[in-house]
């Protein structure tokens, strides 16, 4: 493995942020959306398409089984970088959403009767919301919402009272897109394994943050997708303990799934495969695989340190602005800072910050349950990841004066 | 004052503005001038939905000639309505659905018709021109 990286030195490893945005550099705040890609994922998705294009598994020829290994290399490289004990408990979804979607299909076929509870959070993105209230609606199940104090934070006792012998699975946010609340992850899960509940992370903000080690946390799921961790877009992992995956009926049909097809019985394949029909996002696997090949090159307690550093640097510095509230101020937060001004409207902000080559995310953040509890319509946000620096957050704060003088 | 005519000054006036911050400040100067709708008038009903900004729209029609009243909480979204007002504002039915809104790109506003502006600009539009077609029959 080469040397790790100095972890201010990243910046330049990234094309997209060298772009001139109307005439100013681009500051790109907007990691919690999508992160961008490091020149080496870039290349190695030309690569592919240049030098190894093929259909994977099975094929007999050279290039299928170039193309096969290099996907499947991609699936131990993630096992490896989530501490998964099994290589077969990685299996390559969309993304995020679709990861959710596989598992909550899979429960409603089966392991959700009339009277089951889920146990969600208030602070969820739709994504792990909808998934569940369509399961609820297919089988007569009940969601459950664990309600988050003024601060964002998740009310332990209020999600541990939620628990019960009805409650077949807890879905949860590992860290809140729109507040950055980091939830207590370990603890979520033994108070879930006390009643013998199973535990499934939506994992989309945290790794970009984090390192997430799936043993160590003992959560039967964790989902998330590729393109926030500097990888491609439509191209995610779900990954699940494998006597669950096992119980699980099939997600869609299709070639690659099926061990034998035949008109009166089809078996289907062994895990991964029976997770993933059709033709897959091979160049999304293969370059997440060369995403996680540049995370490898990363400290994450430098990531953290640094992160961190920004959050504080930022958040000090908006504050002094009059008329600024930030919209989540939990103790243990990830590098995202979330703000309302009390006269300006966030969708004016972002699109004057944009003229001045900055892009943040402004609106409900795909959390409308949320905003309904903060009692706003939507919030600006500036999410950071490891590449950006305190230098872009100056631009920020000036840019964001300069707008609320025009606006107000 | 035809659409054409009206449309025409607007574009002038554009042309003046040497950069981006002139131009945002007056439209931002528009949305402030433009009169806010009477709460009672922000019904669910009369809510064009966009993404981020709420817009709320209500029109009538005088003898074949249409007046809006809009309004919305965002104050660049409410200044990009008021030129939307300016121009349709005491003209036909019929000439409001056969104006083709070339005037939006000529003073340089053509990014926030994209959809993903989501500032509910293009359904605004869609609406307008729904009144008058209502409006027409």
């Amino acid at each position: 493995m080469s040397a790790t990286k100095n972890i201010l030195d990243t910046h330049k490893d990234f094309p997209t942020l060298k772009r001139i945005i109307n005439g100013k550099p681009l500051v790109y705040f907007d990691n919690g959306a999508t992160a961008q890609k490091p020149q080496l994922v870039i290349d190695r998705i030309n690569d592919y398409y240049q030098n190894e294009n093929a259909n994977i598994h099975r094929g007999v020829h050279t290039l299928s089984q170039d193309a096969t290994s290099a996907y499947e290399e991609a699936r131990r490289k993630i096992q490896v970088l989530i501490n998964a004990p099994l290589e077969e408990e990685v299996i390559f979804t969309k993304g995020t959403t679709d990861g959710i979607n596989l598992i909550a299909n899979g429960f409603s076929r089966g392991f959700l009767n009339s009277g089951d509870e889920i146990v969600i959070s208030e602070m969820e993105h739709h994504s792990n919301i909808v998934p569940w209230q369509m399961a609820c609606e297919y089988t007569g199940a009940v969601l459950k919402v664990a309600p988050i104090n003024d601060e964002g934070e998740l009310i332990f006792e209020a999600f541990e009272a939620l628990l019960s012998t009805k409650t077949k699975l807890v879905a949860i946010t590992h860290i809140s897109n729109t507040l950055g609340t980091i939830n207590p992850a370990k603890d979520i899960v033994r108070a879930a394994h006390a009643k013998g509940i199973p535990v499934l992370f939506d994992g989309a903000q945290s790794v970009q943050h984090m390192a997430v080690d799936v043993q160590d946390l003992d959560c039967e799921f964790y989902v998330f997708g590729g393109h926030k961790m500097f990888g491609p877009t439509g191209i995610g992992v779900l990954y699940g303990k494998k006597e669950w995956l096992d119980k699980l009926p099939p997600y869609q049909g299709g070639g690659d799934m099926i061990k034998t097809v035949s008109f009166e019985k089809t078996t289907y394949n062994d895990l991964p495969h029976k997770f993933e029909a059709g033709t897959p996002n091979i160049a999304g696997g293969i370059g997440l695989g060369a995403a996680v090949d540049y995370l490898n090159r990363i400290d994450w307690k430098e990531v953290h340190i640094h992160e961190q550093g920004l959050l504080k640097y930022a958040t000090d510095q908006i504050l002094q602005i009059e008329g600024i509230k930030i919209i989540g101020t939990a103790k243990n937060k990830a590098g995202v800072l979330s703000f309302v001004h009390d006269k300006a409207h966030h969708y004016d902000i972002g699109t004057i910050l944009d003229q001045l080559g900055i892009a943040i995310r402004t609106g409900h953040h795909c959390t409308e349950p949320l905003m309904h509890r903060c009692k706003i319509t939507g919030t600006a946000r500036a999410s950071f990841a490891f590449y950006n620096t305190k230098e872009e957050i100056d631009v920020f704060i000036a840019a964001l004066k300069r707008a609320l003088k025009m606006l107000l | 004052m035809s659409i054409q005519e009206v449309s025409g000054e607007l574009i002038e006036d554009f042309e003046l503005f040497e950069d981006w911050a002139d131009k945002y400040e007056y439209i931002i100067s528009l949305g402030k001038d433009l009169q806010s709708m009477n709460v009672s008038d922000k019904t669910d009903d009369n809510i064009v939905k966009g993404c981020q900004s709420q817009v709320w729209l209500t029109a009538r029609n005088e003898d074949g000639i249409v007046f809006f009243d809009a309004d919305s909480d965002a104050i660049i979204t409410k200044g990009i309505i008021a030129l939307l007002v300016k121009v349709f504002n005491g003209q036909s039915a019929k000439d409001i659905l056969n104006n083709d809104l070339t005037f939006i790109d000529q003073i340089g506003l053509k990014e926030h018709l994209s959809p993903n502006r989501s500032n509910g600009l293009v359904a605004m539009v869609q609406k307008m021109k729904t009144y008058a077609l209502a409006f027409s029959k």
